[in-house]
């Protein structure tokens, strides 16, 4: 099985404070892992890492083979990573054909038919087809995480990342984003962080769970499930916190 | 809407500034060619500002290159309309590159300083090196130039038709620009740098792009107007030749293909019709625009697009 993504050390400090520390993650291809932890544990910072928002402090990255450490985010993106945002951020003035459209455009250049087909698709994906006039900003904010999904899958990316995808989601439109993410694992590697269990149970390969920025645990979910130590960093009941 | 009504809308405007030419009385025919080579520096201006996001308080610098560019190949050689233009866009085109490399290492409130000071710096050399340039007084374009396949541009009607030409022109290209998708990844900058990063896009080289654009459209602009109206100072390079686009383009509809002409239009009319009636013009100009402020904050066009026609580009 080959690997999609691999970190060596990769480690990052915000003036002493240790936000991520030493990680090695192997991620292979076509498999959904699922990266969980309790609040500040070092998850967004880990990814962002990933993606190119954030320099790391030391270690490296790799992606199909390739160092992309050194790697600005659009060329990272170029290379088929695509990262949805924990914190919506879609373009609040533009339309949702447009906001999608402008995912698509750089992989499909100006092939206007192309890249409406693309928009139409990705759109109906996450169901919101019969929304794709609308300003993207006037949408309800569970719309707007759907919408950010949208735009990464019409980057038909080689790997996704998403960040918290089902925050702030109905319980039907959860159900809907299941069956969309199983039906992905086909195309492309996901990499979930997810604060919903039945999210992670259900859907993930595997789990990495994070705690104080270092790797915890790694397993198949119900591995993950029955760790005492993973049950401690979230309930706070071990000597860990004792450390803190 | 779909693109034949813009489209509409658009060629309607270049014929009916067409028709002007035959019906307009002869003040007023002067005004409307001015009107539309400052609508063309608007509209350069407009591509970056208006799309793009940046707001630079230094163009003046590319319309005062452009001018410059032109103005001195023909003073001091002589040389016909046609290479004395092309040395101002190539001039325009060269200092917005420059300027672009330097300026957008920073943004915001940095990138307007940055700008004036660059613009400033511009504007003092012309000054400065008066031997070149003839300082403050500027000077007058030679006659040899202002000649093009055997027209007279001094004449009413030759100048008339030439801006037209230019206007039409920077329109029906900024018109397909903004739909095209490096326009819409200017909008996509101007919206969320970061987002549109995180898609791909290299932020720093498509806004290197949007500048030169707009720097060279602007230098389009300067040189015609030096070209057409015989003239090449200073003053031009100034300070105050920053701020008009920015008004124009704020008052017509910033990040809208008509609001620079229209912002142009109604500020040209304003100072006219307002000094004719008191020496205290400013201050009815200055109240006219407070009061568009508040009420049409989004500009003239701006609103309409707002209101009416969500998709007018």
């Amino acid at each position: 099985m080959s690997v999609i993504l691999q970190t060596r050390g990769l480690s990052r400090s915000f003036s002493g404070l240790r936000a991520v520390h030493e990680v090695d993650f192997d991620l292979p291809q076509h498999k959904i892992r699922a990266l969980i932890g309790p609040n500040g544990a070092g998850k967004t910072t880990f990814v962002s890492m990933l993606i190119g928002r954030l320099p790391p402090s030391s270690g490296s990255i790799t992606f199909e083979g390739r160092d992309v450490t050194a790697l600005p985010a659009p060329k990272r993106v170029g290379l088929g990573m695509a990262y949805t945002f924990q914190i919506t951020s879609v373009f609040g003035k533009l339309t949702c054909h447009e906001n999608v459209a402008l995912a698509a455009m750089r992989r499909l250049g100006g092939d206007t038919a192309a890249v409406d087909a693309e928009v139409r698709e990705a759109l109906t994906r996450v169901g919101l087809a019969d929304r794709a006039a609308d300003v993207a900003g006037d949408l309800s904010y569970g719309h707007q995480r759907l919408l950010e999904i949208a735009m990464g899958l019409a980057q038909r990316p080689r790997l996704l990342i998403l960040d918290e995808p089902t925050q702030g989601l109905a319980e039907s439109e959860i159900a809907d984003f299941k069956a969309l993410i199983r039906a992905l694992k086909a195309e492309t590697t996901i990499l979930l962080i997810e604060h919903n269990m039945s999210v992670v149970m259900e859907l993930a390969d595997r789990v990495t769970v994070l705690n104080f920025g270092e790797v915890l645990a790694e397993g198949t979910p119900e591995e993950i499930h029955a760790s005492r130590a993973v049950q401690a960093a979230y309930l706070g009941t071990g000597t860990e916190e004792a450390s803190c | 809407m779909s693109a034949r009504y813009y489209w509409g809308l658009h060629l309607g405007l270049i014929a009916l500034l067409f028709a002007g030419h035959f019906v307009l009385p002869a003040y007023q025919h002067g005004n409307v060619a001015r009107i539309m080579v400052l609508a063309v520096y608007a509209m350069g201006y407009n591509i970056a500002f208006g799309y793009t996001g940046l707001l630079s308080l230094g163009h003046a610098m590319f319309f005062g290159a452009g001018m410059y560019g032109m103005g001195l190949l023909s003073y001091h050689f002589d040389a016909g309309a046609l290479p004395a233009m092309a040395a101002g866009i190539v001039a325009g085109a060269m200092l917005s590159l420059v300027v672009g490399l330097l300026a957008l290492r920073t943004a915001g409130v940095s990138f307007m300083i940055v700008t004036l000071m660059f613009s400033q710096a511009l504007a003092m050399t012309l000054v400065y090196f008066r031997d070149i340039t003839r300082g403050d007084e500027g000077f007058v374009i030679p006659s040899a130039t202002r000649r093009l396949w055997g027209m007279d541009l001094s004449d009413e009607a030759h100048r008339y038709l030439i801006a037209w030409g230019l206007f039409s022109i920077v329109l029906i290209f900024t018109l397909w620009l903004v739909r095209h998708r490096w326009g819409r990844v200017f909008v996509a900058l101007r919206e969320n740098e970061e987002r549109a990063s995180l898609l791909g896009y290299d932020a720093f080289r498509t806004k290197l792009g949007a500048l030169v654009i707009s720097g060279t459209i602007s230098a389009l602009s300067g040189a015609a107007y030096a070209l057409l109206f015989g003239y090449a100072g200073a003053t031009f390079a100034g300070v105050q030749y920053s701020i008009f686009p920015l008004l124009w383009v704020l008052l017509g509809g910033a990040g809208t293909v008509l609001g620079p002409f229209v912002g142009a239009l109604f500020m040209f009319y304003l100072i006219d019709l307002s000094s004719g009636v008191t020496d205290a013009y400013m201050l009815i100009a200055g109240v006219a625009l407070v009061l568009l402020t508040l009420f049409l904050p989004q500009g003239l066009v701006g609103e309409v697009k707002r209101r009416l026609w969500r998709d007018l580009p």
